[in-house]
C-alpha cells in the first residue's frame, strides 16, 4: 500500500467576506448615530452670591404672567413685538439690562419665547429673576 | 494602412481596496457614535428660533422635567432638592458641563426656578434650555 503524500496545507484566511462583515458594521454605526444634536438657547446663570447692585435707570423689567401675558416695564407688550421694543430700548441705552421674572404659575414655553425674543434684540445683558 | 484593432480595454473598478474604505468609514462612524443612554420623561419642547448647538454631548448633562413637574437625571427621580446633590458630583467630574434643561413646555416656572437655583448652588452655571427649531415667518 502506496501512502500518499500529504499535501502541505495553506493556511489563508478567507478574505472575500472581509468587506460584507464591514459593511455590517457600518450599516449598524450609521443606524446608531444621533446626527440630531440638541439645540437650544443657551445662558450663564450667576454664580451663587454674586448680587451686583445695579443702576435702577439701567434695568428694564421684563415680567411674566400666570396667564402668559408679559409686561415690558409696566405696559403690556406682544411678544412677537418683544425684540423690536427691546431693540429700541437698547438703541436708547447700551447698558441695559432686561430682568425677566416669570410667575411661578407661568408656563415654560412662554419664558423661552421671552428669552428667544431678546436673543433676537442682540440683548446679552440679561438677567433671570427669581420667580415670585 | 492597417487599422490595428485596439484591444478591449479592461473597464473594471478595482475592488480591492473595498474593504479599507468601509473600515475607514466604520472606524469614523464608531468613534463619532454615541449611544443614547437615558430615555428621559416624555416631553414636549418649545420652540425657539436664536438656537446654538451644544458642543458636545460629552460635556453634556441632561435633566428632564415634564409638565407636571416631575425632574428627572439619568432615568431617576429627584426631589426638587436633591438636584444640588447630583449636579455638584457631575461638575466636579467635569468642569466643562454644560446642562441641557429639556422641560416640557407646558412646565410651571416655579419648577424651572427651583432647578435654576439648585444649579447656582452646584455651581453648574452653563445652562441649555433645549428647543426645537421654529422656522421664522
Amino acid at each position: 500500500m502506496a501512502l500518499r503524500e500529504r499535501k502541505a496545507r495553506v493556511g489563508a484566511i478567507p478574505e472575500g467576506g472581509m468587506a460584507d462583515i464591514a459593511f455590517l458594521l457600518l450599516v449598524f454605526f450609521l443606524v446608531t448615530t444621533t446626527i440630531d444634536m440638541d439645540k437650544g438657547l443657551g445662558i450663564i446663570l450667576p454664580a451663587e452670591g454674586q448680587e451686583l447692585e445695579i443702576n435702577k435707570k439701567n434695568i428694564l423689567n421684563c415680567l411674566i404672567s400666570a396667564s402668559g401675558n408679559v409686561l415690558l416695564g409696566g405696559e403690556p407688550v406682544e411678544i412677537k413685538n418683544l425684540s423690536r421694543r427691546v431693540k429700541e430700548e437698547i438703541r436708547a441705552n447700551d447698558k441695559l439690562i432686561i430682568s425677566v421674572k416669570a410667575h411661578e404659575k407661568a408656563q415654560y414655553d412662554v419664558y423661552v419665547e421671552v428669552l428667544d425674543q431678546l436673543k433676537l434684540a442682540n440683548a446679552t445683558r440679561i438677567s433671570i429673576a427669581e420667580t415670585e | 494602412m492597417k487599422f490595428r484593432r485596439k484591444s478591449a480595454i479592461e473597464s473594471k473598478i478595482s475592488t480591492s481596496s473595498m474593504p479599507d474604505i468601509i473600515f475607514m468609514l466604520l472606524i469614523f462612524f464608531m468613534v463619532t457614535t454615541v449611544l443614547r443612554e437615558f430615555s428621559g420623561l416624555p416631553v414636549s419642547l418649545p420652540k425657539a428660533e436664536r438656537i446654538e448647538k451644544l458642543e458636545s454631548k460629552r460635556h453634556t448633562s441632561d435633566i428632564w422635567v415634564s409638565k407636571d413637574g416631575l425632574i428627572s437625571i439619568e432615568d431617576k427621580l429627584y426631589n426638587n432638592q436633591d438636584v444640588r446633590h447630583v449636579m455638584y458630583e457631575k461638575r466636579a467630574s467635569n468642569p466643562q458641563l454644560t446642562v441641557s434643561l429639556k422641560a416640557d413646555q407646558a412646565a410651571r416656572m416655579e419648577t424651572i426656578s427651583d432647578i435654576h437655583n439648585e444649579l447656582r448652588k452646584a455651581d453648574a452655571l452653563k445652562l441649555n434650555y433645549s428647543t426645537k427649531v421654529k422656522v421664522p415667518n
